[in-house]
């Protein structure tokens, strides 16, 4: 006893404020070393009622199916088809041309802010084509591609970056935080991660009427710090809701590394077995690991056993958003040199090499989503950018209840509308 | 007719709601099996089904945004949060979820939820259970925030509030739960048997939102009270001999601002009461429409009884808490002017 003391006294550390800090900053050479990176194929894909005991390590793997070689390969290959693939890079090139032209014309005062998707195309074009219609999805800022997949129109999304006269939200509302029930797209907020819970709350309902549809939440992984986040997985976890619950960790919240959440420590998939519910930790850039992952859950949600935990692995390649300069905080050349590569690239190799897709084929997709973009921002920028068209004033005082009270009438009064 | 309590009649509101509305759930801390701690949700699990109320975790965040969530999906969740005083962690949800969500989505989602808290003070709960938050859900647009002070108007105001498509506060004045508590706390308790306001039909009916009560009809001063108030109020108004008209608020979002305004340019002079602290209370918003509106039939400033600008004490109960004594004082000095 008096030796374990004398141990534990001489192996002491000397006490200091420990403050993470991340592989590299501006100037330094690039490190991902400290990423260790299961190969593809390598992590076990158990039944959707496989018990909590069995699922414990899964957290601590990566599920990956395309190799270095271009192929799928492992038991976590998706059902779907190399159709549905080929759906899903049309989306993501389409997302792609989005954002392009939209950075172009935030650089260009058409509007007042833009966020771009770069290099997490694969997380909103997967899961809202391997979901079904009455799936709800409760997405972050950075999942326009969700819209796309289910033919939302781009005119219409420019309407509202440009918060013109034909703007869907009427001028309430922040220029990317969308809103279509109609797409399963649940109304965005500037508040990260106060949605979640509603994913859960959602997927209760579902539950609770006997429906199998299911909902999907998605949170960053600097926001996984939120008492919001903890009290989403504990209700789920409860209640065993029909839900998915995903953290896109894209090791980037503004200029925070993932390490600020708790990174450093664990996986963001181990949080789930504090709550008893499996944690995939997923290849984000890796588009059948991802449908892969999301088949998966749903089935196990729709099928009663409740809900799942979803690290998406990733890389922010561009900015936080049009008002963020990465360059201040990473190093320049980092989202080029992350291990796990760029997710249009490993779709379109990988659908090359399986003979459904070619390079003839992919300049001409390229070329459609630039024109398909232009000509619906085209149409747009026609009603008016920001500052040259605006919906009628009235729309201020709409919505705030289901019928304005007499401030409301008071106050529409008195700017004599 | 029978005649029932506060906590009766609000369990009552709860049973006839969920027996004509499927789409009602009823979920929150010791809600369930127990039927809370008030007992307000007695015995609803056991008519309704376990399924339909139900106990939460320890997470007012986590009631309040499950319940957006299942609001958002169709259902009308009536969830309970155990004290009003425990209710900020669940502020940001109110305020920037169920308050926001109908007028940012352009009407696409709404979060139809009541909110029900026991709030207020009088029975010796310290800071923490004592305390009266209506302020901070009146000044965020987009929330209506609801206090009944009798049976009848808690059954009739709690079904309006379930019916409505908005989300709403429902604060449950929990000196009242029991009896017509007025103030007159070393006298022997009255319980609202007898009560004429405790007459409370079994079926269906609504109170609706935005419409004060005149309880006392007079000529020479207004009272503006809700809640245990009300009830505090009509006694100091009869303690001080005056011929005062007292007006129960009953919501103040929506607020019913025409009686308010009617009743003062009748009588020139206003007393407002509340419990909660009186800086930056909602006394200070009614007290501006009234000068705002009635400004030139006023014969004396307005007053405000209320609570002091401390934090709910323990031990000073009584020094706190706004009894009738303070009224009599306040519209004595309201009528000298």
């Amino acid at each position: 006893m008096g030796k374990e003391v004398h141990n534990f006294m001489t192996s002491r550390r000397n006490i200091t404020l420990h403050i993470p800090q991340p592989s590299a900053r501006p100037g330094d050479q690039v490190d991902f070393s400290d990423i260790e990176l299961p190969p593809a194929g390598d992590t076990p894909r158990p039944a959707i009622d496989a018990s909590e005991a069995v699922l414990r390590e899964l957290p601590f793997g990566m599920i990956r199916t395309l190799a270095d070689d271009h192929d799928a390969c492992g038991d976590w290959r998706p059902e779907a088809s190399n159709g549905d693939f080929v759906a899903a890079l049309k989306v993501m090139l389409l997302n792609r041309a989005f954002d392009d032209r939209m950075f172009t014309a935030q650089r260009q005062g058409k509007t007042s802010f833009f966020m771009k998707t770069t290099g997490e195309e694969a997380l909103s074009a997967a899961p809202s084509l391997a979901l079904r219609p009455d799936d709800m999805c409760f997405p972050t800022y950075r999942m326009v591609g969700w819209l796309l997949a289910r033919g939302y129109p781009i005119r219409d999304l420019a309407h509202q970056i440009f918060n013109n006269a034909c703007d869907p939200l009427q001028g309430r509302q922040l220029p990317i935080l969308y809103s279509s029930k109609a797409h399963g797209f649940y109304s965005l907020s500037g508040n990260v991660g106060s949605r979640i819970g509603h994913a859960v709350g959602w997927a209760m309902a579902k539950a609770y009427r006997g429906d199998d549809s299911i909902a999907i939440g998605f949170i960053g992984e600097g926001t996984t710090a939120e008492g919001d986040y903890h009290e989403a997985l504990t209700f789920a976890s409860v209640y065993k809701a029909p839900v998915i619950l995903c953290v896109t960790n894209n090791q980037w919240a503004i200029s925070s590394f993932s390490g600020i959440a708790g990174g450093n420590e664990t996986t963001f998939a181990a949080q789930a077995l504090g709550y008893g519910i499996p944690g995939l930790r997923v290849d984000g850039n890796d588009t059948l690991a991802v449908w892969a992952a999301i088949e998966w859950a749903a089935k196990r949600a729709r099928a009663g056993y409740g809900a799942t935990l979803i690290e998406f692995f990733t890389y922010r390649a561009e900015g936080h958003s049009t008002s963020d300069d990465p360059t201040k905080y990473r190093p320049k050349d980092a989202a080029a040199a992350w291990p796990l590569g760029d997710p249009v690239d490993r779709l379109k190799d990988h659908l090359i090499k399986g003979g459904d897709w070619d390079e003839d084929r992919h300049a001409k997709a390229v070329e459609e989503a630039a024109a398909t973009v232009k000509e619906a921002i085209k149409q747009a920028e026609g009603v008016g950018v920001l500052g040259a068209s605006k919906p009628s004033v009235k729309e201020m005082f709409e919505h705030v209840f289901e019928e304005p009270d007499w401030r409301i009438l008071e106050q529409r009064g008195e700017i004599g509308i | 007719m029978p005649s029932m309590n506060m906590i009766q009649s609000l369990n009552n509101a709860l049973d006839v709601m969920m027996a004509r509305d499927p789409d009602i759930l009823v979920f929150g801390e010791d809600v369930g099996y127990f039927g809370g701690v008030f007992r307000v949700t007695d015995k609803l699990q056991e008519r309704h089904g376990l399924h339909r109320c139900f106990d939460a975790p320890i997470s007012e965040g986590g009631i309040v945004s499950t319940a957006i969530g299942m609001g958002a999906e169709g259902l009308r969740p009536v969830i309970e949060i155990q004290f009003a005083d425990y209710i900020l962690p669940a502020y940001d949800q109110l305020v920037s979820e169920a308050a926001r969500l109908r007028y940012r989505s352009g009407g696409d989602f709404t979060a139809p939820i009541t909110v029900r808290s026991p709030y207020g003070g009088g029975i010796f709960g310290g800071q923490t259970h004592s305390q009266s938050p209506e302020a901070i859900f009146a000044h965020i647009t987009g929330l209506k925030t609801v206090i009944p002070s009798t049976p009848y108007d808690a059954k009739g105001l709690l079904i309006a509030s379930i019916e409505c498509n908005d989300p709403v506060i429902f604060l449950e004045p929990k000196r009242l739960y029991n009896g017509p508590f007025d103030g007159h706390h070393d006298q022997a308790l009255k319980a609202w048997k007898d009560h004429p306001d405790a007459q409370v039909p079994e079926g269906h009916y609504t109170v609706p939102l935005g419409q004060a009560a005149v309880v006392r009809q007079g000529a020479d001063a207004t009272v503006l009270a809700y809640g245990t108030m009300v009830h505090v109020a009509r006694a100091g108004i009869e303690e001080a001999g005056i011929d005062a008209e007292l007006i129960d608020l009953r919501s103040i979002v929506p607020l019913d601002i025409e009686t308010i305004t009617n009743s003062v340019r009748k009588t020139g002079r206003c007393l407002i009461v509340h419990e909660a602290s009186r800086f930056a209370g909602f006394g200070g918003e009614l007290s501006a429409l009234i000068t705002e509106r009635c400004f030139y039939s006023l014969k004396a400033p307005t007053q405000r009884v209320a609570g002091w600008d401390t934090p709910y004490p323990h031990a000073f109960e009584w020094d706190y808490f706004p009894g009738p004594s303070r009224v009599v004082e306040a519209l004595q000095k309201l009528m000298e002017d």
